[in-house]
């Protein structure tokens, strides 16, 4: 199948990826009439939609997010159906990024395409894991495209932490985390590594680790934390926004070890920056080798790269014989990881 | 390699000196001899002599990296030892990591052309951690925030042994520190400092308080100049001759023009390494110039000339006179000095004075450049090392302060990171071409801009720094990463031990010891100092002359 003529029916325009003949955008930067949602993430699901396709626990997500009213309709479509749209055959495949995520796969003219949104390869368990689709066109993200970045397994970083609260029986641990995803499969890692102790979240993390219980994530006994200083949350395991650990917040807890759970944290520069004392090398997004090892599997001839450091991969690709470009799409910045 | 790796590696996120304590002392005690030998070294004086990294890494990466992305990668990490370690390929078959002491070894008695080769193949046994302590390992003595003081003070903890009995004997061993490992596990002898030079801890003064006046007797005191450099002991056993600084580092490569007028002496004295230009003290920045330097040049020698003011005459030859009065010290110098005479030297005279008043006068009169106060030794007083109280006393020249309005603020690290706890402040400058823009931001001061003056981070309570913090917070006209501009609103009374010119701010100035000594809250910032009294200050005018002095000055 020829992929040169896959961008006479999808490409890249000033609101965000666009199938021409199903009239739909990918992750639109802004207000379109029809959208398909790859995830919950700010950067790409935003408010304002006429209609609004997307995996059942996306929705969920988003209506927390944005509320009921986040887009005019919500059409849940079930991970492996296809729906068809002008003749557009349209099947959302699990993308291993966080609960509910996926990818886009594409048919038109007997020609496929698949948009990964974001992607990871290693495992999480509060997420159905990525499925490699064959494909002519695959638009990969990019956030951590470059050679530096080799994540470390996840169990690994989370069995640090844990000796880390062994190691201060005496500190609470006030772990920075995204709010959706990063935080929910942090704990989850926990407890698969037998913490069974209270977890307490920042307030801003409670509504959608309510939501992953309910989609079935079972995450243990989670608690607010309280509003007073609390003599027992000493030695506890804290989970915050990034920006809590070193805020006024963060002052109730006497003398904690602030960490950072960020594929970031591979750099020691970022680890500086950060301030924190304990960097957690947990990334939700395809590392370096996954990039290439699933760019190689889907089998594509012509790789779109988005949404991170395109030039590195995009040379990469190209020194291995594909043909690679960068799709500069408008609206996205620098991932909150 | 992989234990000290991951020392290492918490070290650099450890911010509290507790904190890295405790971690030396736990790899101290869990590491076998000689790794944690080799470790000591590495942390105290560094390891391995310069190699040719720089070189030996191009020659690596173009064998095992591609450059352009070895380019955007370096580009975007920062640091090149850090980017090799990252991107360093990994292989699923890996030779077992080598201990430190292979490590080591192997890259001693590599040839240097065989230098690129050697750290290849350690890298592949590697992981990424243990990369990039490597790296760092033959990049020098690692930076992350252990002195040597501390590291010693971690055998301390370990053995129960003082940490003096330690710094007595240190610079009488070399890595891997066998023998003192031994004997700190009581499994052997303490190790004979033997004639090696050694450091025998200094004895220190305190600063005089009120109470300390009022059993106070002219006669049963000597008094000195305080000199404005750096305490130094010196130890010359013959062709041996080291110079240590007040905690016990070794900094003899850096003045081996000191070095060379003790050799063939054989004596442990006590004195002021000052630099001086016919006579006269030079202002410490002179001498901090060359304290930066580990590479002496000649130039530096010629233009940056070094002097021993010597105070205290502790061995002489055989005969340690550490438990004679000072009196009698005091004249085993003197002859000692008049018998030898080494060049760059002379002994810091004493200051007769027959009354507590003649003292303060004294005191207060002393306003010449290189004197940072009076100390005051009983003349009964043996040497004793560390801070015994009653004996010394050092009365330092009041402190100089300008009132400075707060510019920039900056998160702390550790306890305080969730406070502004370190502050730039400026003085008002003329505007001298005034731009289309009009005045600087806020108006407070038409025609007048704030430069730079210093940075200060200690010196308030609790609750000033809680209140600078809520300042700075409901001020910022500007956020960058962890550092806040705010309006030029708050003035901070800055104390400082001296002011001297410097390419470091804006301002061409900058403070020695500068410390926020009160908060301003009632002065409006347009009357707060300007330049032209900042530059005044400069040459270390004194206290107790305010007339002749825009600035305040306050005693300590
Ligand atoms: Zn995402
Ligand atoms: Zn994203």
């Amino acid at each position: 199948m020829p992929a040169a003529a896959v961008d006479r029916w999808l490409y890249p325009t000033d609101r965000g990826l666009y199938c021409e003949p199903a009239g739909v955008y990918i992750d639109p930067a802004r207000a379109v009439d029809r959208a398909i949602i790859t995830h919950g993430h700010s950067d790409h699901a935003r408010p304002g939609h006429g209609a609004v396709l997307a995996t059942p626990e996306t929705i969920e997500v988003m209506k927390i997010r944005l509320g009921a009213e986040g887009a005019g309709r919500f059409e849940a479509a079930a991970v492996g159906r296809t729906t068809i749209i002008n003749g557009v055959a349209i099947r959302l495949v699990p993308a291993g990024h966080i609960l509910g995520s996926a990818q886009v796969v594409l048919e038109c003219n007997g020609q496929r395409a698949v948009v990964s949104g974001d992607y990871k390869r290693s495992s999480d368990p509060t997420c159905a894991p990525f499925e490699t689709i064959a494909c002519d066109v695959f638009v990969t993200e990019a956030t951590f495209a470059l050679p530096v970045f080799r994540h470390e397994p996840a169990t690994r970083e989370v069995a640090r932490l844990l000796a880390s609260l062994r190691r201060n029986p005496d500190r609470a641990h006030l772990v920075g985390a995204y709010g959706l995803g990063k935080c929910q499969r942090v704990i989850r890692l926990a407890r698969d590594a037998g913490y069974d102790a209270p977890i307490y979240l920042h307030g801003a993390h409670l509504a959608m680790t309510e939501l992953y219980q309910r989609l079935g994530i079972d995450l243990g006994d989670i608690r607010p934390v309280p509003d007073v200083k609390p003599a027992d949350l000493a030695g506890a395991l804290v989970l915050c926004p990034p920006s809590a650990v070193d805020d006024r917040w963060s002052r109730r807890f006497p003398d904690p070890v602030t960490a950072f759970a960020s594929g970031w944290m591979r750099i020691k520069g970022r680890v500086r920056q950060s301030g924190v004392e304990l960097p957690l090398v947990i990334s939700d997004h395809a590392d370096w080798p996954e990039l290439i090892e699933t760019v190689l599997e889907t089998g594509a001839e012509d790789v779109w790269v988005t949404h991170g450091r395109e030039d590195a991969l995009v040379y990469e690709l190209t020194r291995r014989g594909l043909k690679a470009r960068a799709l500069a799409l408008v609206g996205f910045e620098d991932e909150g990881e | 390699m992989q234990p000290f790796a991951l020392l290492l590696d918490t070290l650099t996120t450890t911010p509290s000196r507790n904190g890295k304590l405790a971690l030396l002392t736990e790899y101290f005690r869990t590491t076998p001899d000689p790794d944690r030998g080799f470790a000591l070294a590495a942390l105290t004086d560094g390891l391995f002599p310069r190699l040719p990294l720089r070189r030996s890494l191009a020659t690596l990466l173009e064998t095992r990296v591609d450059p352009v992305l070895y380019a955007l990668s370096r580009d975007y990490v920062g640091d090149t030892a850090e980017t090799v370690a990252l991107m360093w390929p990994e292989t699923s078959l890996r030779d077992p990591a080598p201990r430190l002491s292979e490590t080591v070894a192997a890259i001693a008695t590599a040839d240097p052309p065989q230098i690129a080769a050697t750290l290849g193949h350690l890298l592949d046994r590697l992981d990424v951690r243990g990369r990039w302590a490597l790296l760092k390992l033959v990049g020098g003595a690692p930076r992350v925030g252990v002195s040597a003081r501390l590291a010693k003070t971690a055998l301390a903890e370990m053995s129960g042994h003082d940490v003096s009995d330690i710094e007595e004997i240190w610079h009488a061993l070399t890595p891997p520190y066998t023998d003192l490992f031994q004997w700190l596990d009581g499994k052997g002898a303490r190790p004979d400092a033997g004639s090696t030079p050694v450091f025998r801890p200094l004895m220190l003064a305190h600063a005089i308080e009120e109470q300390d006046w009022t059993n106070f007797s002219p006669e049963e005191f000597a008094a000195e100049w305080k000199w404005d450099g750096i305490r130094v002991q010196i130890a010359a056993h013959g062709p041996h001759v080291r110079i240590f600084s007040r905690t016990g580092d070794d900094i003899s490569r850096t003045f081996p023009d000191v070095v060379s007028a003790f050799e063939g002496l054989d004596a442990l004295l006590d004195g002021e390494l000052l630099v001086a230009r016919r006579g006269v003290v030079a202002p410490f920045n002179d001498l901090q110039q060359r304290l930066n330097r580990k590479v002496v040049t000649g130039r530096m020698l010629k233009e940056h000339p070094a002097h021993v003011r010597l105070y205290d005459l502790l061995i002489d030859g055989k005969t340690d006179l550490r438990e004679l009065p000072f009196r009698e010290r005091r004249t085993s110098l003197e002859t000692w000095h008049a018998r030898h005479a080494p060049p760059l030297t002379d002994v810091s005279p004493l200051v007769p004075f027959a009354s507590r008043a003649e003292l303060d006068r004294l005191w207060s009169d002393a306003r010449q450049e290189g004197i940072e106060g009076l100390m005051l030794k009983r003349w009964t007083s043996p040497y004793l090392s560390g801070r015994p109280r009653g004996h010394w006393f050092k009365w330092k020249r009041a402190a100089l302060t300008l009132d400075c309005v707060l510019m920039y603020a900056q998160r702390g690290s550790g306890k305080r990171s969730s406070y502004y706890s370190d502050y730039t402040f400026g003085v008002w400058r003329e505007i001298e071409e005034p731009t289309a823009e009009g005045a600087p931001r806020g108006d407070i001061y038409p025609g007048h801009e704030l430069v730079p003056v210093g940075k200060a981070y200690s010196g308030m309570t609790d609750a000033e720094l809680m209140e600078i913090d809520r300042f700075v917070r409901t001020h910022t006209v500007e956020q960058f990463g962890p550092v806040r501009a705010v309006e030029p609103r708050l003035v901070l009374e800055v104390a400082f031990d001296a002011i001297f010119p410097s390419a470091r701010h804006k301002s061409g100035l900058a403070m020695r010891f500068p410390r926020i000594h009160r908060i301003r809250w009632d002065k409006p910032p347009h009357e707060a100092d300007t330049l032209d009294a900042a530059r005044r200050l400069m040459g270390g005018t004194a206290a107790g002359n305010p007339t002749s002095n825009p600035a305040k000055s306050l005693s300590e």
